[in-house]
């Protein structure tokens, strides 16, 4: 199992590689993963890969072959597009982080576009409202567990809520442990009614 | 106790230094070398001495004279760190240790966060020294104890040389609790030891070079150099490039005969010899330089094997950048003459924003960059910068970086700048840890040679780009304990630079003015700009545009280029998840449209 997380320095995509790799050897599996640390994290792209299972060796996923993507940002989530598997699930936030040169350039996107371009290219793609969770929760850095909720809620990760809420549990400062709840299960609930809308 | 713990590549190295007995550790903070020290300074026991050194040279001598009293030293650094080290360790060669040593230094292919891809295992060849390549945290953290105990066997210093996807890369590790104590014997004076002089190199020189010999026989039994498959075309590699390998050659389903090098130098010569056997060619797979492709050619025209090699050298394999399963795949199914490989073709990708990595929102760099832009403002000035974070200075739109070379350089590059043109006004931007680390050098330099230059100082209280290590001005040290602080201003008086200056970056016309003073000041001036980093604090009071006062004209984007400010709806915008509240834009702003907290209308 390959999951790839895309997203801009600063949004925390490296600690949810760790509980993702986490909780798969709390099931007993190998784990592999690689992250983007130096000069990248400061609002640059970034990407971490997380690997599940015996038979693999490279710490990088190879194109094409990405189970899961979880796109911190809807343009990143496209950039790493080739990774995923052509029946592969995106869960990706809507909120566009532009940068410093997309105001400087004139160039401009939209999450819209770029949400639409996930839609024609991935086997399936969850959209999700992450300002609106992280504002429920009282932080923006919640936004990776949000993720990691809606990814459970899709079907798409190989564990249970609970089991990741054990693992946020053992890996998260106490006094963080009410906030990240309620973003797992806020995630994990906009992904299962997104899905049960479109069915 | 056995115990499984998801481990990151660097701190499978520190563990496995302390699970050998080190009980001395020197380093300097370089990416992506620098959890290995941090590691160690976590989770040592008792009676088990860390420091981040002043820079990589005093970390090398400081782990030198360590393993000279018998102790298990480890010294640690990026690669360009290695360079500057270079000079004690070209000379330790020939003097050697009593103790294990080992030479941790952190190779960057790509380059993703350094200046050079230069190739440690040809340092390794350049100084004589052994040189481990672990293929995977895993194997690292086994093989720092081989070194450890290679080292001392041989009384040689060993080079250990990770890369960044083995130092980055996280893994389910098994491992033992089991620090190991030992109690080193002490120094014994003996001149004709450790004193180097011309005669002792010459009989060391021979020494080693017999050495070196016998480990080419030695390391062809290493466990971590190896055989595997079959066939008459073959495939060496080693290091990360072995794991691309590995899993490009299961995506093919081929099993050729495969030569993996844990142990670049000296080159396991009787291993290599057998996996040349009965081969037509052979192609290499490595990152950095073509070190194995060279050693299996010159093994092809020392034994008139009519192998051909194939590699980096041939046009095989790029010659540049990182290695990837994807490269792997595509060179070795050409090179196995396999029908293309049906792995779906890049998507065509919409148009996407262009990312560079940008000073942080709320940075007191941008600030002090933003002041001196002013300050000179259609005077003919030229901005030496250096190593740290504000290298990003050299972004649109603050665009104020002219020069970059290499730790301390933009002060004395400034210095030879301004010999050439002395109607320009020269400046140098350097970083605190940078400043300790060889700042000092250039300024005695200047004063001394009478150099016109404007040095700006901007100190944020940390070394900021590696993750917040603390460094000689912050009064603490990597085991908590504080220290004397030492202050950059008083070190630039005792130099003798007359015109020091210290100001809040974030009072902008304080520093415009001084940025001014200070260029009119004839000789050598500096401006220490003192603002702590961002990431080490909270945000204070976020900003506001107040969009009917806003009239639109963007000079705050425009100018500034903080990543918190957008346009929206042709009005500025902060991100108030973002804003730290410097007021850096609030200054800026014609109209006073920024402000403190408040509702936007």
């Amino acid at each position: 199992m390959n999951i790839l997380l895309a997203g801009v320095g600063g949004q925390g995509t490296v600690l949810a590689s760790k509980l993702l790799a986490q909780a798969a050897m709390e099931q007993g599996w190998k784990a592999r993963t690689a992250e983007t640390i130096g000069m990248a994290q400061r609002g640059g792209c970034v990407v971490s890969h997380v690997r599940i299972g015996d038979r693999v060796y490279s710490p990088l996923i190879p194109y094409g072959t990405a189970d899961v993507i979880l796109g911190f940002e809807p343009a990143e989530a496209v950039r790493c597009l080739p990774y995923l598997k052509c029946t592969g699930t995106v869960v990706a936030a809507k909120k566009a982080i532009k940068p410093v040169t997309a105001s400087l350039s004139g160039f401009d996107y939209e999450s819209e576009s770029m949400l639409e371009f996930l839609h024609h290219h991935a086997g399936r793609v969850i959209a999700v409202d992450t300002d609106l969770i992280c504002g429920q929760c009282g932080s923006p850095k919640v936004l990776n567990v949000a993720l990691l909720g809606a990814a459970i809620g899709s079907g798409a990760l190989p564990f249970s809520l609970e089991q990741m809420q054990q693992t946020i549990r053992r890996r998260i400062p106490v006094r963080f442990h009410d906030m990240n709840r309620k973003a797992l299960q806020l995630g994990e609930q906009a992904a299962r009614e997104q899905m049960e809308k479109e069915v | 106790m056995v115990k499984e713990k998801l481990l990151m590549g660097n701190e499978a190295i520190g563990l496995g230094a302390l699970h050998a007995g080190v009980g001395f550790v020197f380093g300097y903070p370089g990416t992506p070398s620098t959890e290995i020290l941090e590691t160690v300074a976590k989770n040592k026991g008792e009676g088990v001495y860390v420091e981040w050194s002043v820079n990589e040279k005093a970390a090398m001598e400081a782990a030198a004279g360590a393993a000279y009293a018998g102790a298990r030293s480890m010294v640690t650094m990026k690669q360009v760190g290695l360079n500057v080290a270079s000079d004690p360790l070209m000379s330790l060669t020939y003097v050697g240790v009593k103790g294990g040593m080992v030479v941790v230094v952190a190779d960057d292919p790509g380059p993703i966060s350094s200046q050079t891809e230069q190739d440690t295992r040809h340092f390794a060849e350049f100084a004589k020294l052994p040189v481990f390549d672990p293929s995977s945290p895993e194997e690292a953290y086994q093989m720092i104890g081989d070194a450890f105990a290679l080292s001392e066997q041989l009384g040689t210093p060993v080079l250990f040389r990770p890369t960044t996807r083995v130092c980055h890369g996280c893994v389910s590790l098994q491992m033992e609790d089991c620090s190991k104590r030992i109690t080193p014997e002490g120094f014994i004076k003996d001149a004709s030891r450790w004193v180097i002089f011309p005669r002792l190199t010459y009989q060391n020189h021979q020494k080693i070079e017999a050495r070196n010999e016998k480990l080419r026989e030695t390391f062809s039994t290493y466990r971590f150099n190896f055989l595997e498959g079959a066939g008459r075309k073959g495939i060496a590699t080693g290091g990360i490039s072995y794991v691309y390998t590995k899993e490009a050659l299961q995506l093919l389903g081929q099993e050729p005969k495969l030569l993996k090098v844990g142990t670049p130098h000296p080159f396991p010569e009787a291993l290599a010899l057998s996996f040349l056997d009965g081969l037509e060619e052979v192609l290499v797979l490595e990152e950095l330089d073509p070190v194995i492709e060279r050693e299996l050619t010159y093994l092809c025209g020392k034994h008139h094997l009519n192998v051909t090699i194939k590699g980096k050298l041939t046009g095989d394999m790029p010659n540049a950048g990182e290695l990837s399963v994807e490269i792997a795949r595509d060179r070795i199914g050409h090179y196995l003459d396999l029908p293309e490989s049906s792995v779906p073709s890049l998507k065509d990708l919409p148009t996407l924003p262009v990312r560079p990595p940008v000073l942080c929102a709320g940075c007191p760099h941008r600030a002090s960059f933003y002041a001196v832009k002013q300050a000179m403002k259609g005077k003919k000035a030229v901005f030496s910068g250096d190593i740290g974070c504000y290298t990003l200075g050299n972004a649109a739109p603050l665009d104020m970086v002219d020069t970059c070379l290499c730790m301390g350089a933009g002060i004395t590059v400034a210095q030879g700048l301004h010999r050439v043109e002395p109607d320009a006004v020269n400046f140098s931007f350097i970083g605190d840890s940078t400043f300790f680390a060889s700042g000092l050098t250039g300024v005695v330099n200047a004063v001394y040679n009478d150099a016109d230059i404007v040095l700006i100082v901007l100190d944020n209280s940390t070394t900021a780009m590696t993750g917040h290590q603390p460094h000689p001005g912050t009064g603490k040290t990597v085991m908590g304990e504080f220290t004397q602080k030492i202050s950059i201003s008083k070190m630039l008086e005792a130099a003798g630079v007359s015109f020091v200056r210290r100001v809040n970056p974030l009072d902008l016309r304080t520093a415009i003015q001084t940025v001014q003073e200070a260029a009119a000041f004839r000789g050598v001036s500096a401006v220490i700009f003192e603002s702590p980093c961002v990431a080490l604090g909270k945000p204070d009071a976020v900003h506001m545009v107040d969009s009917k006062t806003c009239i639109g004209c963007g000079r705050c984007v425009r100018e500034l280029g903080c990543p918190a400010l957008v346009m929206e709806n042709k009005k500025a915008k902060i991100e108030p998840d973002m804003c730290y509240g410097c007021t850096l834009c609030a200054q800026v702003c014609p109209v006073g449209a920024i402000r403190k907290g408040g509702e936007e209308a």
